[in-house]
């Protein structure tokens, strides 16, 4: 079948078992009915087995236990494998 | 090197009582050659069949460290003063299981420089963060704040320390833009974090330049854990020895699981710097803010004589330096 916007050929593609159509111009997708919601179902079920938002966990370190002029970014993981090797052999070493 | 003399009197202040202000130079180029072959001597003295492994260890204006197999024999600063010196020394001697204790009772002259001499201990390994020793240090200090002083020693030397950065600062960069924050922290620190009055506890034993270069295990290569370095040891307000991994951890460059694995083994050690249980920050509050000024003081200085940007380490230094305007600092303890 020739695209609907652009003309050129399209082609067939199975996502999932849902069958979709490419156009290989514009590379826009041509949906028959159905397929949005099929597709839709399927992305819901492979996100469901996510865990939900964890609950308020222990909080270990609470957020008063660090000075008003510290860094923002207490209390978030991720931030501290970046800078730490850079500050750990220098800054922790020097007067 | 430029010679550093702070303006006296106008707005910075009269430092003229920080004799470590007047840097004197030395031939280091004598020194280092002269200060090997005293540590040789002296290590062949203590092992006959030395198998001469020997290292300059460090080799910087404050301090030239060699070492020659089990022996290590550091020249201090060029204003070291003999008296105190010896003071800090004796102390050391005395504080088994706490400092590393020296070999020499008495420092001795070399090229007019006081050297001391020191048992070789294996340092912590700058390359890996996980094997930091927080508990051992924690415990030490703990133990160091606890112990009445062995003998007489001078006041502990943090904060004129930090004073000689924030005066080196402003006489190296004074048009950086990040000299203004960082002077502007220091200034709205007590006259007693800036080395202008006595420290609030005048009895209190303390290292005064607590970092990982400053623990070694010895017996080598894995003897228990001890405290090196004397020349700023001294009485003095104990939250200065805590202040530096605390600054580190309120600047984001400590993961706050390493910091709190330092202050839960202070505390389990019947450390007296915080409060047992609750906030330690009130307590920790000025200090931490004077070191990570006078951190922040020295990475400006150093990146300006480096003609370089600031790194963004460097910058996480400076931020909060810039934060501390709008929060003032906690009163003193009453």
């Amino acid at each position: 079948m020739q695209c609907p916007k652009c003309h050129a050929p399209m082609h067939t593609y199975n996502r999932n078992g849902v069958q979709i159509e490419q156009c290989s111009g514009c590379r826009g997708i041509f949906l028959d009915y159905g397929e949005l919601e099929s597709l839709t179902r399927l992305e819901a079920q492979w996100s469901q087995p996510a865990p939900p938002a964890p609950p308020a966990a222990p909080q270990a370190y609470p957020a008063a236990q660090a000075p008003a002029w510290g860094a923002p970014q207490h209390g978030g993981h991720g931030h501290y494998g970046h800078h730490r090797q850079k500050s750990f052999g220098r800054m922790l070493f020097s007067s | 090197m430029p010679f550093l003399r702070a303006a006296s009197g106008g707005q910075h202040g009269d430092f003229s009582h920080l004799r470590t202000l007047t840097h004197v130079t030395t031939d280091a180029l004598t020194l280092l050659p002269a200060l090997t072959a005293r540590v040789r001597e002296t290590a062949h003295a203590r092992t006959p069949t030395c198998p001469c492994g020997a290292a300059t260890l460090a080799d910087r204006p404050d301090a030239t460290v060699v070492r020659h197999a089990g022996t290590v024999a550091k020249a201090h600063a060029a204003d070291a003063d003999r008296a105190e010196l010896s003071l800090r020394v004796t102390a050391a001697a005395r504080l088994p299981g706490v400092f590393l204790p020296p070999l020499t009772a008495a420092p001795v002259d070399l090229h007019g420089r006081l050297v001391t001499y020191w048992p070789y201990g294996t340092p912590v390994d700058p390359e890996d963060p996980d094997a930091a020793p927080w508990e051992a240090a924690a415990r030490l200090l703990a133990r160091l704040h606890r112990t009445p002083a062995p003998a007489p020693v001078p006041p502990m030397r943090g904060p004129a320390k930090a004073a000689l950065a924030a005066a080196r600062l402003r006489a190296t960069a004074p048009d950086h833009p990040a000299t203004a924050p960082v002077l502007a922290a220091w200034a709205a620190l007590p006259a007693w974090a800036r080395g202008e009055a006595a420290m609030p506890d005048p009895t209190t034993l303390c290292h005064g330049d607590l970092h990982l270069g400053q623990l070694i295990r010895h017996p080598a290569p894995d003897g228990p854990w001890l405290l090196i370095d004397v020349d700023d040891l001294g009485t003095g307000a104990p939250a200065w020895d805590l202040a530096r991994p605390a600054a580190w951890y309120a600047c984001g460059l400590l993961p706050p699981e390493e910091w709190h694995r330092f202050l839960t083994a202070y505390r389990a050690g019947g450390g007296p710097a915080v409060p047992a249980a609750g906030d330690p920050w009130p307590a920790l509050d000025v200090p931490a803010r004077a070191l990570t000024a006078q951190t922040a003081a020295r990475a400006v200085s150093k990146a300006v004589l480096e003609d370089r940007p600031l790194d963004e380490v460097e910058r996480s230094l400076v931020d909060a330096c810039a934060r501390m305007a709008s929060v003032r600092p906690a009163a003193p303890r009453g």
